[in-house]
């Protein structure tokens, strides 16, 4: 009796699991394109992209009385891309979510959680005329655009002048453009500054840190590569070798700690320097006397011709929305010139617009504090659209993480063996 | 020894309560709700992750057509395979020969202390409980705070403070979590001691006294067989609580570090099955944990589960 009812109790669990699979919306893409109605959408949590979310929705509804948008912050969740991975799998992801991670993207694709734009009649012209050249980084394999490149935080060099002026250091051309300089400032400032750290990205093993301390130093000195390319890694060259080895020399020498900082380092006044984008003049306003200036490269390339990495965030269209027609009217709306100039205004971070200076001149003689950055962000390199994208930002993390940050390995042969298991990784669909 | 079976004997009269109540057919039913709890919460996943370990499977919006073709063994043959979810199963092993004993020892020595007559008792009750309810990212920080490069602790220990610190160590950072661990779920199993304590009879004590032994030797002759399941209890749950480690690795040394050295198998499965997309190959490790649990409760009910 007791067996018979494990066995049923198995069959019906068995039976439930199988029929979690299958099925078919049966609507073709054209068509979708094209219904109306209310649509939901999810906006990133801080303040003032809230505030920018809020007057977007508003100023819609107004005109929009029989599309209504409904607007609300992301939920909460150890990260967005888990939340909306959950979203897409359950079905009920909002139409729009403004703060869609590239590295994500590949992965929701593959989910089918994300809709094509370009199938939408204007869709690849409108990303590209937008956003120029850049949106080729946008475009998945396929050579579709499941995203709408939408705002960069083009990553430079931030840091206290008050700490390099009492490190007895030029607070107002600071010796930060080449390798050397850049070590031997941050010696000075380790030991005269009054300072922890020279310079203190995190240390720890989550596949994006490798965003805020390897990746912009690659791109500037690799002249704009992305990590992989073609399917092939980039970062086992030259670049690479040498990036790697400056980091290493910073860890090894004492310069940058391998633990994490409990807190904001740079706010601290434990770090002298911190790479960050134009978020940071805001949040630094009141409690740094600071200056930026581009990454370095191993031989001082000329700021105007130093790129980085983007920090870019795009809106994704999920594939659960029906009335898609009004969600891509929406999201042109939000990313008029017009919303583009607000997001601006209130947020500070870049829009990704090809003109970016001079469609906001005004705005940039106002703030001037921003035209540094709204230069850079017109040579910024994006994270490669390759499948099993966060799975190879993992695998380069924990390989540069014992080379580098711990010095457990060779250098060189970590970045070449790493590079083996990447390229698989980057074929492997 | 009687002749008569009791086949044989007539049988009891049926009270009319019992007759009533109908009690082959009503017992079911009131056990229905647990068993449907059961099935919702705990077989249909494990099923489903037995499905997913034996296929390529990735979590996909509903109706989207994808392919997620069946496997076999490989997924398994892989995690089996993969160093790091060998060294994960390493590290967890780590933190059980660490963490159990001591989570043992410590809280029946504690309960044994708190069960007598001592000043401010319900304090110190309260006091080793507080750690089990309060939210782990708080007493994360505090923890952060202590044993950083330069916190109170390496502060306290000067030249002889470890390098690399200790969460950074990959020698020490997983031991320390097993005593991080031990100390905040102390309390709860100091709890279930105590309870247990209830149920040893004082008149062993007393016979033990009489018959001349010391406090030492009334705890090991009296305390610890009397207190046998409870302890089976506690080894177990502290097993089964250990062997799914996943917040301490994840915020107290930033996802497994240093090179892996505190990463958990549960934080393989995470990183892999919810970063990674690489949902099959993350039940696989998920169905290998089970089966290792289970063969390790397996083994503890042998030795202390036994009459």
């Amino acid at each position: 009796m007791k067996r018979k009812a494990l066995s049923t109790l198995a069959v019906i669990t068995l039976g439930v699991a199988l029929s979690a699979c299958g099925g078919d919306s049966g609507t073709s893409p054209d068509e979708a394109a094209t219904v109306t109605g209310p649509i939901d959408i999810w906006y990133s949590n801080n303040p003032e992209e809230v505030a920018w979310g809020e007057a977007m929705v508003e100023a819609w509804n107004a005109e929009n009385p029989d599309a209504e948008v409904s607007g609300q912050e992301i939920p909460a969740g150890t990260s967005s891309e888990e939340v909306i991975t959950a979203a897409i799998t359950a079905g009920n992801a909002p139409c729009l979510i403004y703060n869609t991670a590239p590295a994500a993207v590949p992965q929701f694709q593959k989910q089918g959680g994300l809709v094509n734009l370009s199938d939408f009649p204007d869709g690849a012209e409108y990303i590209e005329t937008r956003t120029g050249d850049r949106s080729a980084q946008y475009q998945s394999t396929d050579g579709g655009y499941y995203q709408m490149p939408w705002k960069t935080n083009p990553s430079m060099i931030f840091y206290n002048k008050d700490v390099f002026t009492a490190a007895g250091l030029d607070a107002e051309n600071p010796p930060l453009a080449t390798y050397d300089e850049f070590l031997a400032t941050s010696q000075t400032l380790v030991d005269s500054g009054g300072v922890q750290a020279a310079i203190w990205p995190a240390a720890s093993s989550e596949f994006f840190q490798a965003w805020f301390d390897f990746y912009p130093l690659f791109i500037a000195a690799s002249g704009g590569q992305q990590l992989v390319e073609d399917g092939e890694s980039q970062f086992n060259n030259e670049a690479g070798q040498q990036v790697a080895d400056f980091w290493a020399q910073l860890y090894e020498r004492g310069l940058t700690p391998n633990e994490n900082y409990e807190g904001d380092a740079f706010a601290d006044q434990a770090a002298a320097m911190s790479i960050v984008g134009p978020w940071a003049i805001k949040v630094y306003a009141d409690a740094v006397n600071w200056g930026v200036v581009p990454v370095p490269t191993p031989d001082g390339a000329a700021p105007e011709e130093v790129s980085t990495f983007s920090d870019e965030k795009s809106i994704g269209l999920f594939s659960a929305c029906e009335n898609r027609g009004t969600a891509w009217e929406f999201l042109k709306f939000t990313t008029s010139e017009d919303a583009d100039g607000q997001l601006l205004e209130l947020t500070g971070q870049m829009p990704m617009r090809d003109d970016l200076t001079t469609t906001y001149a005004d705005y940039f003689a106002a703030n001037p504090d921003y035209e540094v950055f709204a230069d850079q962000a017109s040579r910024t390199v994006e994270v490669p659209n390759v499948p099993n994208s966060i799975e190879i930002w993992q695998t380069f993390r924990d390989a540069y993480s014992q080379a580098v940050i711990f010095g457990d390995a060779d250098v060189a042969s970590t970045l070449d063996d790493t590079a083996e298991e990447v390229n698989t990784l980057a074929t492997d669909d | 020894m009687s002749a008569t079976s009791t086949a044989d004997r007539p049988a009891p009269p049926r009270s009319r309560s019992s007759q009533r109540a109908g009690r082959s057919r009503i017992g079911p039913l009131f056990i229905a709700p647990y068993v449907l709890f059961l099935v919702a919460i705990f077989a249909y996943p494990v099923g489903l992750a037995v499905y997913m370990s034996f296929h390529d499977y990735f979590f996909a919006a509903p109706g989207a057509i994808v392919d997620r073709p069946f496997t076999g063994l490989d997924n398994y043959a892989e995690a089996l395979q993969d160093s790091a979810v060998l060294q994960s199963f390493g590290n967890v092993a780590i933190f059980l020969v660490i963490n159990v004993p001591l989570t043992v020892a410590l809280a029946l020595v504690l309960a044994t202390a708190l069960n007598a007559a001592i000043p401010f008792r319900t304090f110190f009750r309260v006091s080793y409980y507080v750690p089990y309810i309060t939210a782990s990212v708080a007493v994360v920080g505090v923890w952060l705070f202590l044993f950083n490069g330069a916190g109170l602790i390496n502060n306290l220990l000067g030249p002889l403070a470890p390098a690399p610190s200790w969460f950074v160590n990959s020698t020490l950072a997983m031991p320390l979590i097993a005593i991080y661990v031990s100390w905040k779920q102390l309390g709860f199993f100091v709890l279930l001691y105590l309870a247990a304590l209830q149920n040893v009879p004082k008149e062993l004590y007393e016979a033990a006294s009489i018959d001349g032994a010391g406090r030492l030797r009334q705890f090991m002759s009296v305390t610890v067989p009397g207190v046998r399941p409870a302890t089976f209890l506690v080894t177990l749950l502290a097993t089964i609580t250990g062997a799914n480690l996943f917040t301490e690795p994840y915020l107290l040394t930033g996802g497994g570090g240093p090179n892996g050295a505190s990463a958990s198998p549960v934080l393989v499965m995470y990183q892999e099955g919810i970063q990674q997309g690489n949902a099959g190959y993350a039940a696989a490790i998920g169905i290998i944990l089970i089966v290792s649990v289970l063969v390790l409760a397996g083994v503890q009910r042998l030795v202390l589960g036994r009459k």
